[in-house]
């Protein structure tokens, strides 16, 4: 029967589910159960050739244990070295924990779309992260950092549960000292913590902002998402200008599997990066 | 000189015990043939080697919740529909190795799977079945990245389609646009009248496998036989579902309680998703010897009616019955288009008579169309 595939195609098909061979560098702490894995592909042609945009994720892969999707957390300019920050919280992600510098993981990719970040163009950005939702987004500060002229005013908004529980805290001094502005919540304070005190999507309220050429770029729980969302709604930022990365299940990255579907989308290909206006008729619908 | 075979398009009549000269052609070149027997009361898709293998004499009895085997007085080989099976069982298996790694010194030897995969030749495909392998086709071979499994599969196959004579009570084709008479896709199309096959050739390799059958260009009189067979056929579709604007229909009432009323009923068993022949979702298994030196990744067949399916860290997306029976439905017949192109559903009916509660996704789309909010 005729369906417009001949075998010589189907031989030049590359197996997307085959693994590379990846050998760990580096492991950081982050934060409480949370640590960034910095993986370099052994394979010195397929390192040469690795490139990734900030928002994409690779799938990780554990022999015997599984697979589980990471987004890339480290500087797109240097994508020999990987960073994958990771929370051990399944079955694949605990046995990670147990790694050490010099141990191996499986890693296929990068998948997903990306952070709108063109060339900048002058424009703003208004970056708010909930947790371990700033993994996706430390690319696109680190991308700006490397061309900070390139952009106007680049606003961050941060906040985790506790104040173990934020991220690349040492980092927030330089990212300041180059041109960004920082602003850190914590949901609950302890005895050391001197900053605010509050939910993420409050700290709108200390920044005034230009409504016009102004993206918002946001990832952490789905929640926090939508009050972001309604907060820059509310400042007359438009729906098409609010970007958000999303997580679902995933079991193959490449649109197989059907289990990262939201509606139309698969969060693997159309997403995890998803515009507002995009997905307004599902964002918020109850258990979909 | 060589036996003169017909060309491709033409109609030509065999006489019915010709089809086993059918099944060995196929045999000589190369062919594994794949199709409809009785086995544990159904009528499912295994390997066959005879046309005696055929339900020869069967036919059933599908209504909502109930699908019965019946002897028949007519010797018809192929006076049936279709059965729990479809033929993604052969193109899409329920269980398939990717690869395995072992650790060798230090180094991973990532091996992918090597199972040889037969040229299948499936027999007495339907045009339902037709669409939906078209749509398979779609979803595995039809984006930027392929499914080389799937396309291995795929790719040599060989279609010996039927036209429907004897629709079940549950089949909606019509509706659908996918039959029941068979248009493209195939090598060979079949019609069975009382003595003989009025045969249509779709293709060069349709065409060789008529060798030494005996056949003859078909008459006006067997044509207009053939030809009222399909005609029957399609009056004989009593179910209905209204495909106008249906996935605006269905996401403009995600909030229907209808959905809430199908939850109550829905046992979340999923298998509608295990007898549809385009539901294609997987997840994967991984084991492992118990040194840990040798692990494998199989994939395995998975339902959105499951409740981990939509797991992620702090819990389930979708956690109860009235969510994932709305995932499927809308996914089938919303989504799917905006995905694909093309709608998730053919008109089977197989979700219908298989599901243990009879819940009937006509009725239910019915009923929200309604009472629709917009």
């Amino acid at each position: 029967m005729n369906v417009g595939v001949t075998p010589l195609e189907l031989q030049a098909s590359p197996d997307s589910m085959l693994p590379r061979q990846a050998v760990i560098q580096a492991i950081r702490p982050e934060a409480c159960g949370v640590a960034t894995f910095s993986l370099a592909l052994t394979d010195p042609a397929e390192a040469a050739a690795y490139r990734f945009l900030p928002g994409q994720f690779n799938m990780l892969y554990l022999p015997g244990f599984g697979e589980v999707a990471i987004s890339v957390s480290s500087d797109p300019g240097e994508p020999r070295v990987l960073g994958h920050t990771v929370r051990y919280a399944g079955n694949v992600t605990r046995a990670m924990g147990r790694l050490k510098v010099g141990d191996f993981v499986g890693l296929r990719g990068p998948y997903g779309s990306h952070w709108p970040l063109g060339n900048g163009s002058g424009r703003n950005l208004v970056i708010v992260a909930g947790g371990i939702g700033l993994a996706p987004l430390r690319p696109v500060i680190l991308a700006i950092l490397r061309n900070r002229d390139a952009y106007g005013r680049v606003v961050f908004l941060y906040g985790a549960r506790t104040p173990p529980d934020l991220l690349y805290t040492s980092e927030f001094g330089w990212w300041r000292e180059r041109g960004i502005e920082v602003y850190v919540t914590v949901d609950r304070a302890d005895e050391t913590w001197r900053g605010r005190v509050g939910v993420v999507p409050q700290l709108f309220y200390l920044i005034r902002m230009e409504h016009k050429n102004t993206l918002v770029l946001t990832c952490g729980p789905e929640i926090m998402m939508r009050f972001v969302i309604y907060e820059a709604l509310a400042r007359r930022i438009p729906k098409e200008a609010i970007y958000i990365s999303m997580e679902r299940n995933m079991k193959c990255a490449v649109g197989f599997c059907g289990h990262c579907q939201f509606g139309p989308n698969f969060i693997c290909k159309q997403g995890p990066v998803l515009n507002f206006a995009a997905i307004e008729p599902f964002f918020g619908k109850e258990d979909f | 000189m060589p036996p003169v075979l017909p060309r491709v398009s033409a109609r030509v009549v065999v006489p019915k015990a010709a089809l086993q000269k059918v099944f060995d052609n196929l045999r000589d070149a190369g062919f594994s043939l794949v199709g409809p027997t009785v086995r544990d009361g159904a009528i499912v898709l295994e390997e066959i080697a005879r046309i005696d293998d055929l339900p020869i004499g069967w036919t059933d009895e599908q209504e909502p919740g109930h699908y019965q085997l019946k002897p028949s007085r007519e010797r018809e080989y192929f006076g049936f529909a279709v059965g729990p099976h479809s033929w993604k069982k052969f193109l899409h298996p329920a269980r398939l190795k990717l690869f395995s790694v072992a650790k060798q010194d230090g180094r991973w030897l990532v091996q992918p799977a090597q199972d040889a995969v037969p040229r299948y030749a499936f027999i007495g495909v339907r045009s339902c079945d037709l669409n939906a392998i078209g749509i398979q086709d779609r979803v595995f071979l039809g984006g930027e990245i392929r499914d080389p499994l799937y396309a291995r599969r795929r790719g040599p196959v060989f279609v010996l389609a039927v036209n429907c004579g004897k629709p079940a009570a549950t089949c909606f084709c019509s509706s659908m646009k996918t039959g029941p008479r068979v248009t493209v896709g195939f090598d060979l199309a079949v019609t069975e009248l009382p003595e003989i096959f009025v045969v249509e050739v779709g293709s060069e390799a349709g065409s060789e496998m008529l060798r030494d059958t005996l056949w003859e260009p078909a008459g006006a009189f067997d044509l207009g036989r053939a030809a009222q067979v399909c005609e029957r056929a399609e009056r004989a579709i009593a179910r209905e579902l209204r495909t106008r604007d249906l996935p605006k229909l269905l996401y403009d009432n995600l909030d229907h309680p209808r959905w809430d009323d199908v939850a109550t009923r829905c046992l979340s068993c999923a298998n509608c998703t295990q007898v549809c022949p385009t539901c294609f979702c997987i997840t994967v298994e991984d084991t492992s010897d118990l040194k840990g030196t040798v692990a494998e990744r199989t994939r395995v067949w998975d339902s959105c009616f499951v409740l981990d399916f939509s797991h992620v860290y702090g819990g389930n997306i979708r956690p109860s019955i009235r969510a994932r029976y709305r995932q499927w439905l809308t996914h089938k017949l919303a989504s799917w288009i905006d995905q694909f192109g093309t709608s998730g559903c053919v008109g089977c009916g197989r979700c219908i008579t298989w599901c243990p509660v009879g819940i009937d996704l006509t009725e239910e789309v019915k009923a929200i169309r309604e009472k629709a909010s917009k």
